[in-house]
């Protein structure tokens, strides 16, 4: 009995470590005005480098652990942005990057918003800026993972 | 036998590009046999907005269409607004908004180049070629303070002044990115893979991109020659020249190369206004209110014309802003010339017009002749969207 308790412990230790040191992520537009969108580009070349925390930027959503979201959300991508999310195996993070995603920015209001992210999907993590400079992005995530990791030793 | 067809559907999350935008090929075997687009997930209702807010807001907006070409937008309104209000512009803003705009359309090549790289399988030159781009992106930081939204223009001039050390920061910059382009400009025409990737694809002649409308480098690498900068000098180009650059192939690779050959004229065209920017004042005064008329504003965007039309009523806000962004120009032409091509040349195929979708995003009411011309108000505007998008679930 002892011996079981160990060994779940020991793997879920194992699974979070491996979690939070390789993560990877989802980028999904909802309606951004593409300045978020290339600055989150820019932290995966060669001068801020954020594959060197075992962060990779991939394509498909089922595969991820992080979603990273620009822009405010617009009615049509709406339905997206929640497949997307659903689409997306547990245990999952959301990372709202610029001040669009965050509040919706310049475009709150505007007839075909809806609003920010966390009113469609939960976000665990906000990087403001219009846009946040790739370093910003880059805490952002390891500040996620801090995070998840946190969260994974306390379960 | 019966061919199979299928429609592989792409987007508007996909891996090939940042922005949401969903394609569906038809294929039979590995050939395109039909290609649509759908757009529109970007929408946000920005020239309604616009009316909503005074000037000096609907400026900062307006940077918000895109984020990669957020200051052509800016001139484009800027030029326009101060038309309307008779605002003279100190010849020293003008030509520093053109040096911003030169800067911009370095960064917004370098960026494209990278893309497409990407796009061809050739992810050592996405790298380099964003590497390189940083240091144009210093050089706006420096000159501005932030990296891509700069809002360098206000109405009636500029809000950054420059002075000799800052200029020399910048040539030092250009040097560096110049002697980078010539390389990539080696690279591209005799790498053979990437060749492989771009030669004689997704050909347009002459004829075909003048029907079909193609704007920007997309058409003057057919050779046709649309370049606003040249043909209706706005700001301070009438000052600081530009030659046209223009290719003959009109295939994927002619589309590289214009734009980097035109990155020389950019190169060249900063280090003269740097050397040669005239003095005195960066603004000029703007009246809260502007007159009432209309007026038409054109630029040349990296990725080819942009086009404001602006009316005024008397107050301090806008009766109408409308814009049109190159984008929508050259997405529907590729989508007629996608048949016929390979599966895997369309990430290419749409990679080299540089789309950007953000700033093409629009709803468009169409109405019969007969039909009376109605004003959707903003509340009808609203309604309508949270119909459509409701029944769609
Ligand atoms: S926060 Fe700024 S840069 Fe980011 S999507 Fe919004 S407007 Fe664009």
């Amino acid at each position: 009995m002892r011996l079981e308790e160990l060994w779940e412990q020991l793997e879920a230790r194992l699974a979070t470590w491996g979690r939070t040191h390789s993560p990877w992520a989802v980028h999904f537009n909802s309606g951004s005005c593409n300045g978020c969108d290339i600055e989150i580009l820019a932290t995966i070349t060669p001068r801020y480098d954020l594959e060197r925390f075992g962060v990779k930027i991939q394509g498909s959503p089922r595969h991820a652990d992080i979603l990273v979201c620009t822009g405010p959300v617009t009615r049509q991508a709406r339905e997206r942005l929640l497949r997307i999310y659903e689409q997306m195996p547990s245990p999952k993070f959301v990372l709202a990057v610029g001040t669009c995603a965050i509040s919706g920015g310049v475009f709150q209001g505007c007839y075909n918003v809806v609003g920010r992210v966390d009113a469609v999907i939960p976000v665990d993590m906000y990087v403001p800026g219009c846009p946040p400079r790739p370093e910003a992005i880059i805490d952002g995530i390891l500040k996620l993972l801090e995070k998840a990791q946190a969260e994974g030793v306390a379960t | 036998m019966p061919s199979e067809r299928f429609v592989i559907p792409i987007g508007p999350q996909h891996p090939a590009l940042k922005e949401p935008g969903h394609f569906e090929f038809s294929v039979e075997g590995e050939r395109v046999t039909g290609a649509t687009v759908r757009l529109g997930y970007a929408h946000r209702g920005i020239e309604k907005a616009c009316e909503e807010r005074n000037w000096v807001q609907s400026l900062y907006l307006l940077e918000r269409i895109c984020g990669i070409c957020s200051h052509i937008h800016t001139t484009a309104y800027c030029l326009g607004v101060e038309r309307l209000a008779g605002v003279e512009v100190p010849p020293r803003a003008q030509a520093i908004r053109v040096l911003i705009a030169e800067l911009e359309r370095v960064h917004s090549h370098l960026l494209w180049l990278g893309v497409a790289a990407h796009e061809a399988g050739f992810d050592t030159l996405f790298m380099y070629s964003w590497r390189d781009r940083e240091t144009v992106m210093d050089v706006l930081e420096g000159l501005t303070g932030n990296r891509v939204n700069y809002s360098a223009n206000v109405l009636g001039g500029v809000k950054y002044d420059l002075d000799e050390a800052r200029a020399e920061t910048i040539r030092k910059g250009v040097d560096y990115l110049e002697a980078r382009t010539y390389y990539y400009l080696e690279l591209v025409v005799h790498d053979p893979v990437f060749v492989q990737r771009t030669r004689g694809i997704g050909t347009v002649t002459r004829e075909q991109a003048e029907w079909l409308g193609l704007v920007g480098p997309a058409a003057r690498a057919s050779n046709v020659a649309r370049d606003l900068r040249v043909e209706s000098p706005y700001a301070a180009y009438d000052l600081f020249p530009v030659q046209m650059v223009l290719e003959t192939a009109g295939d994927l690779e002619a589309r590289v190369s214009v734009r980097l050959k035109e990155l020389f004229e950019s190169y060249r065209v900063i280090r003269t206004i740097l050397d040669k920017l005239p003095t005195g004042e960066i603004k000029g005064r703007m009246p809260k209110k502007v007159r009432e008329g209309e007026t038409v504003s054109r630029v040349e965007a990296p990725r080819g014309e942009l086009f404001y039309f602006i009316k005024s009523n008397g107050t301090d806000k806008a009766e109408r802003v409308k814009v049109r962004t190159p984008t929508l120009c050259n997405l529907a032409p590729m989508m007629t010339l996608a048949i016929g091509h390979q599966l895997a040349d369309m990430p290419m195929l749409l990679a080299g017009v540089d789309p950007c979708f953000s700033c093409n995003d629009r709803s468009i009411v169409v109405r019969n002749a007969q039909e009376a011309e109605t004003r959707w108000t903003w509340e009808q505007l609203r309604r309508y969207g949270i119909e459509v998008y409701k029944c769609k679930r």
